[in-house]
Formats: C-alpha cells, structure tokens, sequence
C-alpha cells in the first residue's frame, strides 16, 4: 500500500512546555481523510496523539486544524489532495491546550455575546410565524456555521486582538438580524458597533476562503457595518 | 476532591439534553422558584450527534391527517412493539413542540404562502415530516443551544466526561465525572439527574454515527440496576455510504429517490412492497418509502442473490436521484449532494449513488415510565439512550427527533419537580463513591497489562457485526455473547500507552469501551432470548422466522449483576389501543 508522510505537531504540557515536531508514515488510497490517517496513527502507532472529532462527515466542527498552514476540516480533507510531506498543527490563534487541541472558550464567549437567538414579543404564541421561502433565503446561508472555528483562525485581526468577535460570531448575528420573525436588532447592534465588532474587520476576505461549508462570513460582516453604520448615523441625530 | 451542587444535572448536550434543560428553566420559572440547572457533555453540546440528523421531524399537520394515522404508523411500524399510551402522548404533542422550535428560529422549510413545508418519509402513512432542507438534526441542535444561552440558569461544564451516576440510600444523589482538559475528577450533587447521552452504534463496525456515540449513559444505568430494554432491536438504516458509512438520509427516497440493484431494477418489488410506482410519483408506505427494516433486509436478500454491485470493497445497491434534477436537489438535498461529492466523489444530479445499509440507531435503551423516570428514583433519561416505549422493534424515520423534543421537554419538567421536593444527599455519603472512581480512573491510567483498547474495540464491533446484523441466527449470536464475555474479561488486563491527565483521549475511549462491552452483552443476550422473527430482529433459524406473539408479544429487560453474568427477563407489552395484526406494506397493506 502506497503511503504518505505527516508531520504533525505535537505539544505534551506534562513533560515539556516547548511544542516539537513529530512525523508518521501512514498508508492510505484515494477515499483517506486526515482525520483517517490521524485515527491510523493513535489507534496503531502513538495512543498519545490527542485530537478532536466526532462525526466524521462535516457537520459537527471537531476536527479542525491547520493543514500545510491552511485551515481545514480533518475528515474534509484528503491525503490525496497534497503531494510530499503534509503538516498538521492545531488551529492558529487559539491556545493550544495539547497536541491539536485549542482552547475553544473565547469562541464560544463570543458566539454567546450576540444573543444569538430570536428576540421578539411574542413568545407565547402556539402558532407558526409566516415566513416564506424568500425570506428565508435572506438569512439562511448565514445560519449553516458549524462552529468549527476555521474562520478565526484565517483572521488576521482575530490573530491580533482575540477581544474581536470574530466571522462566525459576526455572521451569527447578522443571520438574527435578518430573520424576519426577530426584532432584536437594536440589542445586537451594541456589540456589531463596538470597537471589537465589525469595524475591527479590515475586509481580508480570507474567513470564506477556508470555511468548508461556503457561509461566507465576509460577506455578513460587511453587510454588518452597513447596518452599524446606519446606527451609528440614526444614533448621532437621535442624540 | 471539588465538589458542586445543582438542583438538576443533564448528562449530555445533545437535542435531548438541550431540550431538557430549557424545559426545567421554564418549569423552575413558572413554579417561581430557583433552581440551578447544571449540563454536563463530554464534547461542546453542538457537536452531539443530533447534529447529523438529516431527514427531518414527524407530526401530524396537514388537514387531511389525523393523530390516529400517526399512531397506527408508529405503532406498526414498532411490530407493535410499541407501548401505546407512550405513542398515544408522543403523537398529540410533537406537533406542539415543532411548532416551539419554530418559535425559537428553526429555519424550517416552507411552502412558498410561508407556512410549514412538509415531506414524505417512509412507513407513514402520509407526508407529515417538517425539515430544514437535509440539516435537521444540525437546525435543530443549534437553534436548542443558542436558544439555551438565553437561561442564565442552565450553566453548562463542556468536555466533562461523566464516569458514573452517584446513588445514596437507593435514590440519585448526583455524579461524578472527569475534566477532560485537566484530568481531574468533579463531584456533582444534584436532586435529580437526566441521562440524554444518544445511542450505542459504535458497537458495530458499520455504522452512520459520530464517533462518541459509545452508549454511556445506558452502561452507568444498567450498572445501577436499572434495566435495559429491547436492546436487541438495532437499527441498519439502509443507505448508508460505502467505506465510511456516512448517512444519506431517507428524505432522498422521500423526495421520490429509486433504489436499484446492479442490474437497474427496483427490487423492492419482489420484498412486499410492490408494485412499482411510477417514476416521479412517490408513495407513502409503497416501495423506496417501506419502513427502514423491511429495505435493509431487501437489501440482505439482494447479496445473498448475487445482484448487488461493488463500490470499492463493498456490496452496493444504487440510489438514483438524477430524475429530481440539479436545481431541485440542490434546494432539498444540498448536505446529500455534498456528502456524496466529498466522500465518494458522486454527483447525485448525473450518478447514482452506490450504497449499503448501516447500523444507525438503538431502538432499546434505558428504560424509563411513561414519564421518563428509571426504576432509580431520580434519575431520567430521554432520547436515544433511553426505551421510553415509542420504537418498539423498529422505529420510523423521522420519528426519533419528535422523540427527543417531546421526551426530553417531560424529562426536563419531570426533573425540575422533583427538585422543589427534595434535598441533596447528604456529601459524606457520597464520598466513598466518588474515592472509588478515583482509584479506578488512577489505575486503569496506569494500567500496564497486555491487551490495547483498540484490540478489543475492533474484536467486538467485529463480533456484533457478525452476530447481531440484519439477519440473525442462534449459533452466530451465541458467538457474540461468548465473544463479548471473553473481551471483558480481557478488558481486565487492559494497557494504556498515554498516562497523562490532560486531554488524555486514549484514556476517555478505554472508559467508553467498558460501558460499550456491558452494553454488548445486554444486547447479545436480549437478541438470543428473542426466539422469534419481529422488526428489526429477524432470525434465519428453523421456525422462528415468523413473528410470536403468543410468547414474544414482551419486551426484553437486562440486568446488571457486578459478579454474575447479565439476566434477561421479560415485561408486558402495553397493547391498550391496537391489538396486533399483520404488518404489511404495498399493495399487500391496503388500507391498514
């Protein structure tokens, strides 16, 4: 069976506080993830290689890591697409805890600062509200982020300054916003308008490039500091 | 040794938990008191295994449906199985909580007036199955977790890892569980414990499901005392992919997908399904939409035949959606078409795509009342991982997601009523406990012996595979159960190569084989004891191929004894509503 090396590393805050490089020849054919290889490796080489993953067909967001320096999926991403030596680090711009696994709670922080849920005055009702399928459309691209985290890692402004709320977060709040049984704009445009909300964002663009389920976080930021800039302005003469 | 208090502990975060939580907050609310809501997931709640749902969610809705026709569905398509007054319950209130998540910004699919869209699925008698294009399970799961960070009340401890349910004096004082980050081991006291920890379909080699589906919580129940029920009803979902087992979904078939053999012919057919429906003309409880079992086992006798094609090293039918055209599919089954691209490189819209059942869900579980409660006072459980009454021998697709909603909302409630009646343990007495769960962690991360967790594991998925797949018979299962009981006894002289206590992984997967070993044996023993042909259990012994309800009209129930093998008995079957008759579909169920 052909095989195919992987550098992966590695960091064991136990035995040494310096992160080292540590490489495996693993076998593989045109179907092989690098989820895959990296279960072939801890379940027959070394047991103490640490990850995450769960679902294995991209929609749970564990397993995201840098592959040659790039943002991926793990179980997206195939040994096939990448000749030579490939390279697997964990996340960038996340703590790295151990080996691949990042510290996820300022992501998470983040997502929960939006109020990433309907706000309206209606909550007792028991019927359905009337939204149709163009309304829909308007946000639900937005709505289909996994939380993997790939965008903050593409994200220069994210790498300088993880007080920024970063695209899915953003996106996430844009995807509130735009459905038409919300009213919570108002509340959510106090943290888009901050320093860290949009206009952190310097229009990279990088964030859609690497999200693996075609969100386009970019664009929701942007059409976010249209709407904050709009505040902003109404706010101004309001005062 | 940390410990905390919270009046209600929910182990797992998935839809079932996540539901849960949000319904003892409202509870605690409308009772005007405080309680403390605590959620515990051994991975961060959006990566549960809801998440990779895809069809969508059953409840009576259109106009010319009725609740009874709900019913008699779920009820045949149990075998009758089914305990009735828990369906009964379940079909009057799953349309109310669709219509809840809708209320929390579920984007489901709609009719273009704007009202609910809805969708065929198999073994229902009518369309009545709301979806969110082919993401439900994603939908759903993220709108419960973003709706639950509005409750400061429900706190939540993500990457805890629970070990085991803590009991005093008979009752549920709590449990005890690990930091995956650190290592440590955590105290929770609680006044009632909800176990929403899914299924166990890790325990076969196939399978559609997300790697930490390794039933947990049914072991830390089963370890309790508290039976487990009917587990020898598993699940093959019949189009899985080729290779990684990867789900695609029955909303395909639904949506008017054809199933082929190798030779193009739609040979479901010739398994009591027929006759063929035209093509573009799908019908409910008619070919491609027979219930889940009834194709898996077509699909069986297909192989024995010889008229299965090859994907790669495996045996394949074909699933041919090219007639629904590009737009059409990319509007209902976008995941579908991307799944296919991604993992076999097939473009539903111009190939057929090959696949082969998989196992997918565990229609036993812990079994709990009609109110989710377990023999152990306290505890509840919800969803997959428990046997509240509602699948029988064979559950419906699209079913199951009501299940945890509807389910998980009583647990919820049942659990914070408890709460306002009841003190905590007192903490002394569960320190032993927990001292115990210390020394087993220490040692098994210690442990130095000479077989790897991995050996094990793929002995027993092997094992279970062999032994209970889609058809069954007596010296097969005997040899899983002798399989079972020899790795666990192996699993004693079990070796770790990682003894670190952050994030150490190898260690969480030798806990998870443990539990998954105690639930293979329940399963195994179950599955024997059932010497008869009902749902998802078929058996290829000499005359025990039909159904018997004169003996087997029962549910199975396994116990744990700590130094005895497990013990299998039987209970009544609540039959109050429909007395069994012949299960039929096509022509051949006309009318039923």
């Amino acid at each position: 069976m052909t095989t195919k090396r992987l550098s992966i590393q590695r960091y064991l805050p136990e035995q040494s506080k310096t992160p080292f490089w540590q490489e495996f020849e693993v076998p593989f054919d045109d179907s092989t993830s690098i989820l895959e290889a990296l279960n072939h490796i801890k379940e027959d080489m070394d047991g103490s290689l640490s990850y995450r993953w769960s679902c294995r067909m991209a929609i749970c967001g564990s397993c995201g890591v840098m592959v040659n320096g790039e943002p991926k999926l793990g179980c997206k991403s195939f040994l096939r697409e990448y000749p030579g030596t490939i390279s697997i680090e964990p996340l960038a711009h996340f703590p790295v805890q151990k080996d691949l696994i990042i510290d996820m709670e300022i992501f998470l922080e983040h997502l929960a600062a939006v109020q990433p849920y309907l706000i309206n005055d209606s909550q007792d009702s028991n019927q359905t509200h009337k939204q149709t399928p163009a309304q829909l459309a308007k946000y639900l691209t937005f709505s289909d982020c996994i939380n993997c985290g790939l965008c903050y890692s593409a994200c220069p402004q994210f790498g300088l300054n993880p007080e920024f709320l970063g695209p899915a977060a953003l996106t996430l709040a844009h995807r509130y916003n735009l459905d038409s049984r919300d009213q919570g704009k108002a509340q959510r445009m106090v943290q888009l308008n901050r320093e860290e909300g949009v206009w952190t964002c310097t229009f990279v663009g990088y964030c859609s490039e690497v999200c693996p389920k075609s969100v386009d976080p970019a664009a929701a930021v942007n059409q976010g500091k249209v709407e904050s800039a709009k505040d902003l302005l109404i706010n101004l003469f309001k005062r | 040794m940390q410990h905390q208090d919270a009046d209600i502990v929910i182990v797992g975060g998935g839809g079932a938990g996540l539901r849960a939580a949000i319904a003892a907050a409202e509870h605690a609310r409308k009772e005007g008191i405080e309680q403390r809501i605590l959620m515990l997931s051994k991975v961060y709640p959006m990566r549960s295994h809801t998440v990779a749902a895809e069809g969508g969610a059953a409840a009576v809705t259109s106009e010319e449906d009725t609740l009874e026709a709900h019913f008699e569905d779920t009820v045949a398509g149990s075998d009758w199985l089914a305990e009735q007054g828990v369906v009964d319950y379940f079909i009057r209130h799953a349309h109310r909580e669709l219509v809840q998540l809708e209320r929390w910004g579920c984007p489901w699919s709609r009719k273009p007036d704007g009202s609910i869209q809805v969708r065929r699925f198999g073994g229902m008698k009518t369309a009545r199955t709301w979806f969110a294009a082919d993401k439900t399970g994603f939908h759903i799961l993220h709108t419960l977790f973003q709706t639950s960070l509005k409750y400061p009340e429900i706190e939540r401890l993500d990457e805890y890892f629970v070990l085991d349910v803590a009991t005093v004096g008979g009752e549920v004082a709590g449990v005890i569980a690990l930091q995956v980050a650190t290592g440590e081991l955590i105290a929770l006291r609680a006044k009632s414990v909800i176990i929403a920890t899914g299924g166990a379909g890790r325990l076969f080699q196939f399978n559609t499901n997300a790697g930490i589906v390794t039933g947990d919580g049914m072991a830390m129940a089963f370890r309790h005392g508290v039976a487990l029920r009917d587990m020898e009803f598993v699940q093959y979902h019949p189009t899985g992919l080729p290779g990684t087992g990867i789900l695609i979904t029955e909303a395909c078939r639904g949506e008017g997908g054809l199933l082929l053999n190798k030779d193009g012919y739609r040979y479901l057919q010739d398994y009591g399904l027929g006759p063929e429906t035209p093509l573009g003309e799908p019908k409910n409880k008619y070919m491609e939409l027979g219930p889940r079992d009834k194709l898996s086992q077509a699909f069986w006798q297909e192989q024995k035949a010889g008229r299965t094609g090859k994907f790669a090293d495996s045996d394949v039918v074909y699933l041919d959606l090219r007639h629904l055209g590009k737009a059409y599919l990319h509007e209902r089954l976008p995941f579908i078409c991307e799944l296919a691209q991604a993992y076999i490189n097939v473009d539903p819209v111009t190939e057929p795509i090959p696949i082969r059942p998989a196992v997918h869900y565990t229609m036993g579980g812990i079994e709990t009342d009609a109110q989710c409660e377990t023999s152990l006072k306290g505890l509840y459980a919800a969803g997959e991982c428990a046997s509240v009454g509602l699948h029988g021998a064979n559950r419906l697709g699209s079913n199951s997601l009501s299940e945890l909603l509807v389910f998980g909302r009583l647990a919820g409630e049942q659990a914070s009523q408890r709460a306002t009646a009841t003190a905590y343990a007192d903490i002394e007495s569960l320190q032993q406990q927990v001292q115990d769960q210390e020394k087993q962690v220490a040692r098994l991360r210690e442990a130095n012996g000479s077989e790897t967790w991995v050996g094990l594991k793929r002995e027993m998925v092997q094992a279970m595979e062999d032994g209970c797949g889609i058809y069954r018979d007596e010296q097969g299962m005997q040899r899983a159960l002798d399989t079972i009981r020899e790795l666990k006894s192996r699993y004693q002289d079990i070796k770790l190569s990682d003894r670190s206590r952050i994030y150490n992984t190898e260690l969480l997967q030798c806990i998870e084989l443990g539990f998954g070993l105690d639930i293979a044996e329940a399963t195994c023993l179950a599955a024997l004891g059932r010497r008869e042909s009902r749902g998802a259990h078929q058996r290829l012994d000499e005359g025990l191929q039909e159904r018997d309800d004169i003996n087997f009209l029962q549910h199975s129930l396994v116990f744990f004894n700590v130094d005895a093998p497990a013990q299998l008995r039987w209970q009544d079957v609540d039959t109050r509503f429909s007395a069994p008759a012949v299960r039929a579909y096509g022509d051949a169920g006309k009318g039923a």
